[in-house]
């Protein structure tokens, strides 16, 4: 738990845990470049509109986000406590909170209509 | 944006400006004739502008928070005497009005209060914990400087360009280029940017020293209570900062690029912007207030010679205030017309939230209860604080009343409510935090007699001064307005109001007397002045720069109590055993890559490409310069740890 020696910005000499490998990293470069050509593509060339669009371009985004999550933020690999993952679920709820929450308010507001 | 005359840059016109403009300026030379007369400039560089200690970032964070606090308060003053007198006063006029109660407003929230909260955090926090500095120091120096551009960036406003007019929260369509096309509002945006970039990265950094740098033996559960309050605020601002980052963000784009994000035309909705500002908002006042409850538990519990009661369930409320703060903000515009449903889930959430501060304010009565009470100053600010916030509190639980709230929304009752709890809870709460750690910090006590002066004069002077807001407001006065008639019967209470505005500004001047009067007269203390409780009491005052000579072995709650009970006891200390200590170098990247920050934003606000430029690239390459730094770190000696323990009178 208590790290005293770690005062310091630490420059990768005393690294404790893997960061991933260059295959990892690559493998996570292309996804993501692919999961941002999709809906690029999609939507630029008109090939999807409307709701099909919408479904076509959160499903990316949320695929794009887990890539991050696991080839460059590493979640799998930490050790316990898990703080990375619980911030991540708290964040998860907040973010929920602040779609459901201003899609909710919006919807009744007035001066929209 | 095209110069073509001077007064396109300087703001001119008005008398109470070019007398700033004077002050502003033979304050700058008297600064740098002085530091250059007595030889000061390497000192300054080496010790301060460049420095990775959290305690000296603490200080410097303390001393810009005053500087702000002056300025917030002649503000406040400037407005208070404008409405002293109905109609005949023309003492600021309308527009003039207007800069300033938006300045205000920002200031005292954003480069007051927060700055003043993260000089309290880096002061007291790596002390409470046992922990030689903060997880990444560097960092630590970069969010300081950071939030100094910022603050200098929005203040600049002030003589250059013209202040923003908005509001604190430059609601649109008002802030927008249509209502605001001046560069005021860019200012504002830019300024509370590149602070805000400060404020995540202070979050984060003591998310993970708190977690992660604790003395061996101190569980979660035995913290100090103020490191558990500075967790719950740190968790709130990396959940929150966020929002208004992209909030800002989208106003820019919608003032710099023409968008329609918060404009009615195009498809835009301005209430969207007040929907997400409050997402921040909201969370933004816990963010304050919550670090302010750690420091009256600490402050109860030294000051009445008792451990804190209810330890646990005062953990519980402050995580749970943390969390439930983010469910609550749409109780700032009941008004906009969402409809009985949200109004009512809004109303019923801001009321159990109001909760687990009852809980607090229970636990801090049965902690005095039987304790052997000494009211030195801190605790006379705790003591201060205690039935202010309850009144606070409960007029905050009339406003949450969705239909009484069309009666009262942006009226002087709400004016004189968000004052009480953030006056009577956060202000006097940093001052008792002040009071409390500045003999740590600088090792001497601050007078004693002066102090009860300022205490009492900015006791009184809340009372008299936002008192009569409360009537004022329910008999409809609204906030925000510059002038009113004779007619409408306000005079009397405005009048009364005023006075009191100046017995705090009284107050305030006492404090600065305080602190030049204590530094004279310097009355030296140890490590322990007040018979505390917690790690940051048992090193010498001030501490030295490593902090703890050795890493302290945590084996319970208020464990630096214990130890001296055991002492008591006749258990000795085993003699000290140093190994060298591995500390941060300095480093001089965070203020230049700052100022590249300050030069980025100036260019944005006047859109001055050929100054934009030159602040990326810059920001870009002191970046670059410090991935390749290797050379960041070293190691203290055994011989001058000795050598700097037996200094501050320690047993070698």
């Amino acid at each position: 738990m208590a790290q005293h020696h770690d005062t310091h910005a630490s420059h990768g000499a005393d690294a404790h845990e893997s960061h991933g490998s260059l295959k990892s990293y690559v493998l996570g470069f292309v996804l993501s470049l692919i999961l941002t050509a999709i809906p690029l593509i999609l939507v630029l060339n008109d090939i999807v509109t409307g709701n099909a669009a919408d479904v076509v371009l959160l499903v990316t985004a949320v695929l794009q986000f887990v890539v991050q999550l696991f080839f460059f933020m590493h979640l799998k690999e930490e050790k316990k406590p898990r703080y990375n993952l619980m911030t991540l679920l708290l964040g998860l709820v907040i973010v929920l909170t602040i779609v459901a929450g201003s899609i909710w308010i919006m919807k009744y507001n007035m001066v929209a209509h | 944006m095209k110069i073509t005359k001077l007064s396109d840059f300087f703001v001119t016109g008005d008398p109470l400006i070019y007398g700033a403009d004077v002050a502003i300026g033979l304050t700058m030379v008297a600064i740098v004739v002085a530091l250059t007369a007595f030889k000061r400039w390497g000192w300054l560089w080496r010790e301060w502008l460049t420095t990775v200690d959290h305690k000296r970032i603490g200080i410097m964070y303390v001393i810009a928070s005053l500087l702000m606090l002056f300025r917030g308060g002649v503000d406040a003053l400037l407005m208070r005497t404008q409405l002293a007198l109905p109609d005949s006063m023309e003492f600021l006029k309308p527009d003039h009005y207007n800069d300033i109660f938006t300045t205000h407003g920002v200031i005292m929230i954003l480069f007051m209060a927060m700055p003043l909260m993260f000089g309290l955090f880096n002061l007291t926090v790596p002390l409470q914990i046992g922990a030689r500095d903060v997880a990444f120091p560097l960092l630590n120096s970069l969010s300081f400087w950071l939030f100094f551009m910022g603050a200098m960036l929005f203040n600049v406003s002030f003589v250059i360009g013209g202040s923003p007019e908005a509001g604190w929260l430059a609601y649109p369509p008002l802030s927008e280029k249509m209502f605001s096309p001046g560069v005021g509002q860019d200012f504002y945006i830019w300024g509370i940017q590149i602070s805000g970039i400060g404020s995540l990265m202070t979050g984060i950094n003591f998310i993970v020293t708190i977690l992660k740098m604790r003395a061996p033996g101190m569980k979660l559960m035995k913290m100090p209570m103020f490191t558990w309050s500075v967790l719950s605020s740190c968790l709130t601002i990396i959940l929150a900062f966020p929002i208004l980052t992209v909030t800002l963000a989208l106003l820019f784009i919608d003032r710099y690029f023409g968008a329609h994000f918060f404009t009615l035309d195009m498809g835009g909705n301005p209430m969207m912007y007040i929907n997400l500002i409050w997402m921040w908002g909201h969370p933004e006042v816990y963010i304050v207030v919550l670090p302010a409850f750690g420091i009256f538990s600490e402050i109860v519990a030294t000051f009445s010679k008792k451990r804190l009661f209810g330890y646990g369930s005062m953990v519980f409320a402050l995580m749970s205030i943390s969390i439930f703060s983010f469910f609550t903000w749409a109780h700032h515009f009941f008004t906009m017309g969402s409809g009985a449903n949200v109004n009512a889930f809004f109303a019923v959430t801001t009321m159990i939230i109001a909760i687990p501060t009852g809980v607090k304010v229970f636990n801090w009565l049965f902690t005095m209860y039987k304790g052997k009470i000494t009211f030195e100053l801190p605790m006379l600010w705790t003591m201060a604080f205690i039935p202010c916030f309850v009144v606070g509190g409960m007029t905050g639980v009339m406003l949450s009343v969705a239909p009484a709230d069309f009666q009262f929304h942006n009226s002087y009752f709400l004016i004189a409510h968000f004052h009480q709890v953030l006056i009577g809870g956060v202000v006097f709460g940093y001052f008792a935090g002040l009071y409390y750690w500045w003999p740590k910090v600088f090792g001497f006590k601050l007078n004693d007699k002066l102090g009860k002066w300022a205490f009492w004069l900015w006791n009184i002077g809340f009372y008299v001064c936002f008192m009569p807001q409360y009537v004022l407001g329910l008999m409809g006065m609204t906030r925000r307005v510059s002038s009113y008639s004779w007619d409408t019967g306000w005079w009397s209470w405005n009048f009364v109001s005023t006075i009191g505005g100046f017995l705090m500004g009284i107050g305030f001047l006492f404090q600065v007397w305080q602190i030049l009067h204590s530094i004279k007269f310097m009355e030296r203390v140890k490590g322990d002045p007040w018979g505390g409780r917690t790690l940051e009491w048992s090193i010498p005052s001030p501490a030295p720069f490593y902090n703890f000579a050795i890493t302290p072995k945590v084996e319970g709650r208020d464990d630096w109590w214990r130890r001296k009970e055991l002492a008591a006891k006749g258990v000795q200390d085993p003699p000290p055993k140093y190994e060298p200590i591995h500390m941060p170098k300095n480093s001089g990247t965070p203020i230049v890559m700052s100022l590249f920050w300050f030069i980025l934003g100036f260019g944005f606000v006047f859109d001055w490409l050929w100054l934009i430029v030159p602040g990326a690239i810059g920001i870009a390459a002191t970046m670059l310069y410090h991935s390749f730094n290797y050379d960041t770190d070293y190691y203290v000696t055994v011989d001058e740890i000795k050598k700097t323990e037996a200094k501050a009178g320690r047993v070698v």
